[in-house]
């Protein structure tokens, strides 16, 4: 590398304080070196200490925690040792940051324009006036929809993807020599990760920034890093060139996390029968905003349908029709046959009970309050009016099925479980009720891809051996692939295509699944590149 | 990148503009029926307060013969001033005048019409409640915001113990220790009565005590919640972020936190100053201060209950309005809900 030397991190340590007073390590000794316009990938699952470190970079350590030892030179100045004032005049000016959720960092109170000109002007770096002509022109070059006007809007009235840019263009006001970007992507649709992707990608190129990319997805990582550095519970396991890293992984480790997208069900025959559950003609309402139009598909018994589909496609209203919650405008849910009363408050008991969901976000979904054992036994309690002794073992046999030891789970809370564990007392919970169909609303989404894959597995397994069929939300298509019989493609509202997983999958295409698909990132860091390319040559 | 410049007046802006028209609009549709409701608010307020003072032994021919009653005079004053009728009739012969802007007349104070006896008693409780919010909502904040930007600091221990301190002895003994320190040493008058025609620095100088007295009691509330609902926000990745661009630690809480705590600061602001109007009865009693408060409660001991319904409206109202102040505010202070996407 002939470029000079940008950051250079040295044996840093990081520590945080725990609820009793102790410091515990979240990094133990990495060292880092970043030269100048160059773009190192930060990967690792949550918790492997990505985000702390690359803070670090800017010489900040989140409330609660400190660097413990080690040194950090950006530049020649010694962030460890440099005042705060000094670390303040390069952090936005030198040094920024992109944060992962762009619709939680940038402040509801103030206007984009507002916002992107605060770090130019406090620093110095130019006036007002200069500096707003100068947000219009990136964001022109961020692509982003409207340039000149999109900076007086509030960020509630833009949607995720151009805040994202928008966050990007901010970062690069000073045009500074490094941008930590912390996930910047994870929250955002496989189609409009894409387009933010190719942003940042060309915008870091032209400027010739020098990036840390912080993700857990090697995919994303491997279009944007030059280099790949692998982090685990606070150390280094190892660090390479891109190319180097995905094709000849060193440790048992980087394995594992490149094994997970391989996990592959094959799709199981079509079975004969009654469709367990059918969604017949049905459309609904938000007010007068359509926002379900003739949906119809059905789920076989002991099959896996998934329902994919971009944010605001209707895949989660679907749902609610399901489950009563919306009463559809037209059409009819159908139960093994049989219709299902539009509003929940209609159905009987046993109706209710054999369709349960499991949800995406476990954390919210579990009554914090609760130990698992009402957790779980209260719908074993309410539906199948188990009592006392009947009702402790029939718990104790559902945590054995979640692969949970009942003797130390039982009297826990929520809160002392990790966010697999919880997932896993989400779906014992929907299990107690002994449903025929489960709804799955995005269940891996907010978790670790090793983690996902336990989940997945066990959901599997499950339905083997309970003979159940799940209706599998999920805007991942490396999801769909592992555990899909059928798939159901939606957007905005309408089905655009459905069948067995190997006809959605194999060519020809809807146009709309194969944009799905053409946007799913792949290993090979030439894939973006590619896709772009290919899309600008495409006709139409 | 051609912004629009001219952008002909047309009922929907232009596409990527803020939308600010439908924000105003609903600021306004929510103070009508905001006001609405509190008129319907008052009436229940003045259905209660007759029905409480129905409720209370005696009425008035009694509690002005006082020893020298006879049957015979009671009768005849209940006559004369119409208490003899039924409780529903009295009621509406009062709600029809109200309607129609008439308080009525005072029972006890010679037939004078109400709203004479109240109108100088609220200037004089409106002057002290200003005169306490002037000095308490500034001192508030500053010190609330100057807690969370310190927090934990001997600053911040400092201040959260002396406001919690001055909250928690009874009004009347800081008045009593206040004369004791200021009065007594002849700074300030302990006696708060203002002669007539009295100019402004000579009411404000002697109506200071109390308003001192006043601001030590609700300096505490306002500033706990300020500094409360600023830290609550410091966890936020818009704040993690500011500090991120490298702006200092003042600008973050003023810039990033302040503005969007501005919604439960004002509504503690309202409650406090709602209490400063209807609430300060004992100060005015230390102070011989010639307030609303005092009126209420000689007017209850008399069964005045005219002066009673009419200034219970005026503290109902007070309330009403300042909780739609502290919304319009929130409202206001929110492009969430000022601008809807």
């Amino acid at each position: 590398m002939a470029k000079p030397v940008l950051l250079e991190m040295r044996d840093v340590r990081i520590e945080g304080r725990s609820g009793d007073d102790a410091w515990l390590p979240i990094i133990n000794g990495v060292d880092l070196t970043l030269h100048r316009g160059e773009v190192l990938g930060l990967i690792g699952e949550s918790g492997a200490g990505k985000s702390t470190l690359g803070l670090a970079a800017m010489g900040f350590v989140r409330d609660g925690c400190r660097i413990a030892g080690g040194a950090i030179t950006f530049d020649g100045i010694d962030l460890v040792r440099a005042s705060e004032a000094t670390r303040r005049g390069l952090r936005g000016k030198r040094i920024a940051y992109v944060a992962q959720s762009a619709a939680a960092s940038f402040n509801p109170a103030h206007r984009l324009m507002e916002q992107y000109v605060e770090a130019p002007v406090v620093h110095g770096v130019m006036r007002r006036a200069q500096a707003e002509h100068d947000a219009v022109e990136l964001y022109r070059r961020m692509q982003l929809p409207n340039p000149g006007e999109i900076g007086f809007r509030y960020p509630h009235q833009v949607s995720g993807g151009q805040l994202q840019r928008a966050m990007t263009a901010m970062a690069m006001a000073c045009r500074p020599d490094l941008i930590v970007f912390d996930e910047p992507t994870t929250a955002l649709d496989v189609t409009t990760q894409i387009e933010v992707l190719a942003a940042i990608r060309d915008i870091v190129a032209q400027f010739d920034t020098a990036a840390i990319y912080i993700t857990h997805d090697l995919a994303v990582v491997a279009q944007m890093a030059d280099r790949i550095k692998v982090l685990l519970r606070g150390d280094e396991v190892e660090e390479a060139d891109t190319r180097m890293m995905l094709a000849h992984p060193k440790q048992d480790y980087t394995r594992t996390l490149w094994a997970v997208r391989s996990l592959e069900r094959p799709e199981r025959p079509p079975v004969e029968g009654t469709p367990v559950l059918s969604v017949a003609g049905v459309s609904a309402s938000y007010g007068s905003v359509e926002v379900l139009s003739d949906v119809r598909f059905d789920i076989p018994p002991s099959r896996t349908v998934a329902v994919v589909g971009e944010s605001g496609s209707g895949k989660s209203t679907v749902a609610r029709v399901i489950t009563g919650l919306l009463p559809p405008t037209a059409g009819e849910v159908r139960l093994e046959g049989q219709a299902l009363p539009p509003d929940y408050r209609r159905r009987s008991r046993d109706e209710l009970r054999r369709v349960q969901m499991i949800y995406q976000m476990a954390d919210t979904a579990l009554n914090p309050k609760l130990p698992l054992r009402e957790q779980i036994g209260r719908p074993a309690q309410m539906y199948l009016g188990l009592r006392g002794r009947a009702l402790r073992e029939r718990v104790r046999e559902l945590l054995r099925m979640i692969e949970m030891e009942p003797d130390v789970y039982i009297d826990r809370l929520p809160g002392e479980l990790s966010g697999g564990q919880k997932q896993r007392v989400g779906i014992a919970r929907a299990l107690a009720a002994e449903p025929t169909v489960v709804i799955c609303d995005e269940v891996t989404s907010a978790l670790d891809q090793i983690v996902q894959e336990g989940i997945l597995k066990l959901l599997d397994r499950l339905q083997g051996e309970l003979g159940l069929a799940y209706m599998f939300i999920t805007h991942d298509l490396a999801t769909v692939r592992a555990i899909a019989d059928e798939v159901v493609v939606m957007r905005q509202g309408r089905v655009v295509e459905r069948g067995p997983k190997r006809q959605v999958f194999a060519p020809p295409h809807h146009p709309y699944t194969e944009l799905l698909l053409s946007s799913v990132p792949e290993m090979d860091p030439d894939w973006l590149t590619g896709v772009l390319a290919r899309r600008v040559t495409a006709p139409g | 990148m051609v912004r629009v410049v001219d952008t002909p007046p047309a009922p929907t802006p232009a596409p990527g503009t803020p939308k600010g028209r439908p924000g105003i609009a609903h600021v306004w549709i929510m103070v009508g029926q905001r006001l609405a409701l509190g008129l319907l608010t008052l009436f229940v307020v003045s259905l209660l307060i007759f029905g409480a003072t129905e409720l209370l032994p005696g009425d008035f021919a009694e509690a002005v013969l006082g020893q020298a009653a006879t049957p015979e005079t009671v009768a005849a004053i209940r006559r004369e001033l119409g208490l003899d009728q039924p409780a529903p009739v009295r009621y509406f012969d009062w709600l029809g005048g109200v309607l129609q802007g008439d308080f009525g007349r005072s029972l006890a104070s010679g037939n004078r019409p109400v709203a004479d006896m109240i109108g100088n008693r609220l200037g004089n409780t409106l002057f002290l409640a200003g005169y306490a919010a002037a000095m308490a909502v500034p001192l508030a904040l500053i010190l609330g915001i100057l807690a969370a930007l310190w927090r934990n600091s001997v600053f911040d221990r400092a201040s959260n113990s002396a406001a919690l301190g001055a909250i928690s002895f009874p009004e009347f003994f800081v008045a009593y220790i206040l004369i004791f320190l200021l009065a007594q040493s002849g700074y300030f008058p302990s006696m708060a009565r203002v002669p007539a025609g009295a100019d402004l620095g000579e009411r404000l100088y002697r109506a200071f005590l109390p308003a001192l007295t006043l601001t030590l009691v609700v300096t505490a509330h306002m500033m706990r919640m300020t500094r409360a609902a600023i830290i609550n926000l410091l966890a936020s990745p818009y704040i993690e972020m500011a500090r991120l661009k490298g702006m200092s630690p003042m600008r973050v809480i003023l810039r990033h936190a302040l503005p969007n705590a501005i919604a439960p600061i004002a509504n503690v602001v309202a409650i406090n100053m709602a209490y400063l109007i209807t609430g300060v009865v004992v100060v005015e009693v230390v102070f011989v201060y010639p307030g609303l408060g005092q009126l209420m409660v000689d007017s209850v001991a008399r069964r005045d209950i005219p002066v009673v319904q009419a200034v219970a409206l005026i503290f109902a109202a007070a309330y009403v309005l300042l909780n739609l102040a502290a919304d319009v505010i929130s409202t206001l202070s929110n492009p969430r809900l000022l601008y809807p996407r």
